[in-house]
């Protein structure tokens, strides 16, 4: 394994492993890794991976939000530390709006902590609300939405930030297969508009492989990458790809591989 | 009204009435009780006549200050407690004790450092509310779900800044339980502290009005403290729905 990281990489992970210390009886648990990975700029990379794999720490050692136990993090040639780098936008897998604040106030939140003006936290903030068809609800509270737009408002409080690494951790896994298909269309426009690298973990293996450049594949815990497949899909890219017969292959390549882990992710041998 | 609203009103006039009748009819002696209607009538000639206003300003001003303390001080107290838990593991058995603690045992003592003017009433009162407030917000801290730290993270929070916008924030609901029973609790250490040695306040002409059997005094006090705490109660109760619809799926 190489030393250092790629040249140009815009994110990489080198050699990392994230072992959780013994806690209130609980032996120390090796939760991921060692795993390396180079995510270039303005790559769509996706993440599958069986169920307690390691995923969630994969996103949170990227982010800064978890120290690695071992191996070191880049993201734009710094050393990410104990802190989550300026540029980097996460969107957590647990429902993580504010409940008391409403949609609007959840939204601007990381707009008003950076000091923005009245007028740019309003415009941005109108802008996303439009942009996640919340425009009805910008003034309910997340409990009055279902789980499915509070992901949503999630989403859009993280984007309205303009992150140039955008971090999901099973963003749509609240909704229904149709609004999934037309979030993962509308978050392919927002990665070309916007040319962010992003990092999506998801458990829908079609999902991946219409939405990312590359998948990545992860063996049960602890986490590593048995294999990283190439889409080689246009960079202009919707929905309609998944009756391209080169889908129907891909996700039967994906899952070939994902189901022996599946299965011994459940105790299965 | 809701129909236990209802029902709760007609429970109050009927106990009333029946009050009435026993005290009108000489079942309960005069010098035992007096009719609910003359102690309606007596308080108002007594807010009017001006004749304990003074006790009554004295009472409410002292109660005021006991809330606001206990108020400001009990969830700073508890944020820092929350970020030092060996602090925390110290102090912990007191708290959870602490209310097995007679304080007016220590009455004396507070008179001793504070001098007999209004500030052993207000310690009194402080001391019995501010823990309520500080166990209660503890207790909220303490289920601030990981993620939404992970969001203050994500952001660039500093401690104090994750304090003030997400853990109290989030802790809102426990906080405003412990403010309810910080309310009724500075009610109860202040009037009891009047009581006890006061020249003043309410709490101090009820006793005093006790002492002479001077009923026509001691039942319209009462009743104007049961009215204050009610009152106050209410109206936080009321706060504290609206603070609640917010948060729950019912709307
Ligand atoms: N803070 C923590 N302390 C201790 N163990 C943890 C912690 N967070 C996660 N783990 C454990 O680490 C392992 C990997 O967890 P992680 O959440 O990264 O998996 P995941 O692949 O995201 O799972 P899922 O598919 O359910 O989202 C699991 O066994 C989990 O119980
Ligand atoms: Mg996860």
């Amino acid at each position: 394994m190489t030393a250092a990281p790629a040249a140009g990489a815009h994110a990489s992970l080198r050699d990392v492993t994230r072992i959780y210390p013994p806690r209130a009886g609980r032996p120390a648990l090796h939760a991921l890794g060692p795993v390396s990975l180079d995510l270039a700029r303005g790559e769509f990379f996706a993440v599958v991976g069986p169920s307690g794999c390691g995923k969630s720490t994969l996103l949170d050692v990227m982010a800064g939000l978890v120290a690695p136990s071992a191996g070191t993090v880049t993201f734009e040639g710094k050393p990410v530390y104990a802190q989550v780098p300026d540029g980097i936008g996460v969107v957590f897998q647990e429902d993580a709006s504010f409940p008391w604040l409403t949609v609007y106030d959840n939204i601007a939140f990381g707009l008003r902590q950076e000091g923005r003006t009245a007028n740019e936290v309003r415009a941005s903030t109108e802008f996303a609300i439009d942009f996640m068809g919340l425009k009805e609800f910008a003034s309910a509270y997340p409990a009055q939405l279902s789980g499915g737009m509070r992901q949503r408002v999630c989403i859009a409080r993280t984007l309205v930030l303009k992150p140039r690494l955008i971090l999901l951790d099973e963003p749509f896994g609240a909704l229904d297969q149709q609004t999934r298909l037309l979030m993962g269309d509308e978050l392919l426009r927002l990665w070309r508009e916007t040319g962010a690298t992003i990092l999506l973990i998801t458990h829908a293996i079609d999902e991946a492989a219409m939405l990312a450049d590359r998948v990545g594949i992860m063996s049960a815990r602890p986490g590593t990458f048995m294999d990283v497949v190439s889409t080689d899909w246009p960079r202009e890219r919707d929905s309609t790809i998944v009756s391209d017969p080169a889908f129907g292959l891909l996700t039967s390549r994906i899952w070939t591989l994902l189901r022996a882990e599946s299965l011994r992710s459940m105790g299965h041998k | 009204m809701r129909y236990a609203g209802r029902i709760r009103t007609a429970v109050i006039i009927v106990a009333f009435g029946l009050l009435e009748l026993l005290c009108r009819t000489g079942v309960i002696s005069g010098f035992t009780m007096i009719p609910p209607s003359t102690i309606a009538g007596s308080l108002i000639e007594i807010l009017l006549s001006g004749r304990f206003s003074a006790d009554i300003m004295v009472t409410l001003r002292n109660v005021s200050v006991a809330i606001l303390a206990a108020m400001l001080i009990g969830p700073l107290l508890a944020i820092i407690l929350h970020q030092v838990p060996g602090l925390r593991r110290i102090l912990d058995p007191l708290f959870a004790t602490y209310y097995a603690i007679p304080v007016y045992a220590f009455y004396p003592l507070l008179m001793v450092i504070f001098g007999l003017g209004d500030l052993p009433q207000i310690a009194v009162g402080f001391l019995l509310a501010i823990v309520a407030v500080l166990i209660n917000t503890l207790n909220g801290l303490d289920r601030v779900p990981p993620v939404l730290l992970k969001v203050a993270r994500m952001h660039r929070l500093g401690p104090v800044a994750t304090a003030v916008k997400v853990r109290l924030p989030f802790a809102a609901p426990y906080i405003f339980t412990g403010f309810k029973l910080c309310v009724a609790y500075s009610f109860v250490g202040v009037i009891g502290a009047e009581f006890i040695t006061s020249s003043r306040g309410i709490g101090y002409e009820i006793s005093y009005a006790y002492n002479n059997f001077d009923n026509r005094v001691m039942y319209p006090l009462i009743f104007l403290i049961l009215t204050i705490a009610t009152v106050i109660n209410m109206s936080l109760y009321a706060w504290e729905r609206k603070l609640l619809a917010r948060r729950s799926s019912v709307s």
